[in-house]
């Protein structure tokens, strides 16, 4: 396939062929109010590459940067430390610009690898088949809720109020435009939601996260029991898959769908994304499973090797009837995710999760030995909610002013609720050191 | 003897009393190639006629098996998880689908016999 601009006498000939005099004929159905004006006012004229880098690191230095700041911001994308050999490995040509695996004879490279991201997924989530991941933890858990509507053919999801809010908007949006109900619990602040009373025959699904959005670590296995006894699925959203390397894997619990943002491992966090989505489920709902797969065979001369797998449930085979109309993995952050799981190993990954607890104990106590603050968890791994003995917003606003990235009001993503408006969360990895906590435990004693 | 009516779908139902047997036809069969996976519906699903219900792939292709009929489901043929293969070697015998207990039985006027079914294949080519 040539990929070529058109010539003015390729446009000129379609133009004729359909008896239009230009291509903004084309559009002249867009009303004129919508439509810019022939020059867009306010812009500086063009300028050199060293003028413009100029202007951009003029803009850049306006941001706190995490790697150059105190940073305790967590709520679903985490400040980690990544090897520079991830980079390197991702940033090899044969990875770095390889398209979709349809061809195995010359893509056995790109289908091992994915094939081990998915191995390393069921092990993770303690499930039994993963795909090659979606394109992230939030839009993989509206896929989730889809796929328990196909396997239950029911149309209501019970989400908790512990899902993270940016889930549930997504959720919330699918559930407008596809057509289900989605039933959303009250902020589960202390981590005491009960969904067991609400789970009955109309239940497709319930959406619980753990740890919780607000940091509870829970046991699931009895909501587990609860929604396989009404028929529903029992879907376990991690949005800090490091959390895995300590907690009871979801599919221990029972878990039917699990969903991870993947971010954590191998991935910056570079302005939202791109991030990846781990997404596994059990072998009895594997054709209903969204997203692409990798299978290991034997070729012909009966030597292993590896090729997509149950592409019926796909588009490019099923048209209108795919399981989803996602084909494109987050392919090239699932390679850093497997590249850098791989580093850590087993032993490894679980001692960066006993770092992360640690430290964010640490961190705990000495926020929580400020007067007028109290922590609202009686469990949680690297992050945590603390109410405030004011509003948490302009607390967070004073400490960036001291160049401190002290944490993320509630209000922020939970805007409008006076229950939450005094409550801030923290989160503190391994990349937190005395330099950090030191200053923030300082400044918040001088904020409050 | 039982009646055997066929739909457009080139499905075939088996009507003994209020019960219908239902699965693909031999051409349905030589169409789809080597049939890898047979997704039955579950027992006490009501059905409409024209709905959804089950899904075949084959080596070829995945393609969805309509109701010829409303009811309710009674009986899916569950040999076929493992041995989906039947359906190629006995699309009217051991490779059948599911049973359905049927709420209309003038639905099957709609229906083809087997010599109307015989010519709408060969109208096929």
């Amino acid at each position: 396939m040539r990929y070529l601009p058109l010539t003015d006498a390729d446009r000129r000939e379609m133009l004729s062929v359909i008896g239009a005099k230009s291509v903004d004929e084309l559009f002249r159905d867009v009303p004129t109010s919508a439509v810019l004006g022939a020059k867009i006012g306010g812009l500086p004229d063009h300028q050199g590459e060293l003028e413009v880098e100029r202007a951009f690191q003029a803009y850049a230095a306006k941001n706190l940067s995490p790697a150059t700041t105190p940073f305790f911001i967590g709520a679903g994308a985490y400040r980690h430390h990544v090897p520079s050999t991830v980079d390197y490995m991702i940033q090899r040509g044969e990875f770095l610009t390889s398209y979709t695996p349809y061809q195995p004879e010359i893509t056995q490279g790109t289908l091992q690898y994915l094939f081990e991201f998915q191995t390393q997924i069921t092990l993770l989530t303690g499930m039994e088949v993963a795909n090659a991941s979606m394109y992230d933890g939030s839009t993989g858990t509206a896929e989730a809720v889809l796929m328990a509507n196909r396997v239950t053919r029911r149309h209501k999801a019970l989400i908790s109020g512990g899902l993270h809010p940016q889930y549930r908007s997504i959720i919330e949006t699918t559930a407008k435009w596809e057509g289900f109900g989605a039933v959303i619990g009250k902020p589960d602040v202390d981590g005491l939601e009960d969904l067991i009373a609400a789970v009955d025959k109309d239940t497709s699904c319930v959406v619980v996260q753990n740890p919780s959005f607000f940091g509870h670590v829970r046991d699931f296995a009895k909501l587990a029991a609860a929604c396989h006894a009404a028929g529903a699925l029992l879907i376990v959203v991690v949005t800090e898959v490091v959390s895995l390397g300590l907690i009871k894997p979801p599919g221990e619990m029972g878990a039917d769908i699990v969903v991870c943002e993947g971010q954590s491992i191998g991935n910056g966090l570079g302005f939202g994304g791109p991030y990846v989505g781990l997404f596994a489920t059990r072998e009895k709902y594997m054709r209903q499973m969204p997203g692409r797969l990798v299978g290991e065979t034997v070729d012909a001369d009966g030597k292993r090797g590896f090729v997509l797998t149950l592409s019926t449930r796909e588009q490019h085979i099923r048209r209108e009837k795919a399981t989803s109309n996602i084909c494109t993995n987050a392919g090239l952050c699932a390679l850093a995710f497997t590249v850098h799981l791989t580093l850590l190993g087993e032993a490894g990954f679980k001692r960066l999760a006993e770092i992360n607890h640690a430290k964010a104990s640490e961190l705990a106590d000495r926020v929580a030995a400020i007067p007028g603050v109290k922590l609202l968890n009686d469990s949680f791994f690297n992050e945590f909610t603390v109410r405030l003995p004011k509003p948490a917003a302009p607390v967070v606003e004073a400490l960036a002013a001291k160049r401190i990235l002290g944490g993320l009001p509630v209000s922020r993503l939970i805007p409008n609720d006076p229950s939450v408006e005094n409550l801030l969360l923290l989160a503190a990895t391994e990349t937190a050191t005395e330099h950090g906590m030191g200053p923030l435990v300082a400044a918040l004693k001088e904020v409050l | 003897m039982a009646d055997v009516k066929y739909s457009e779908e080139h499905e075939w139902i088996r009507v003994e009393g209020d019960t219908g047997t239902i699965g693909i036809t031999q051409y349905a069969q030589e169409q789809l190639g080597d049939v890898v996976f047979v997704d039955v519906p579950a027992a006490s699903r009501k059905v409409a006629k024209g709905e959804a219900v089950a899904v075949v792939e084959s080596v070829k292709a995945a393609s969805d098996i309509y109701a010829p009929v409303s009811g309710e489901v009674i009986e899916s043929n569950a040999a076929l998880a493992d041995t989906p293969g039947d359906v190629n070697a006995e699309p009217m015998g051991k490779g059948w689908f599911f049973k359905i207990k049927m709420s209309d039985k003038g639905e099957l006027a709609g229906l083809m016999d087997e010599a109307a079914y015989a010519a709408f294949v060969k109208g096929l080519g």
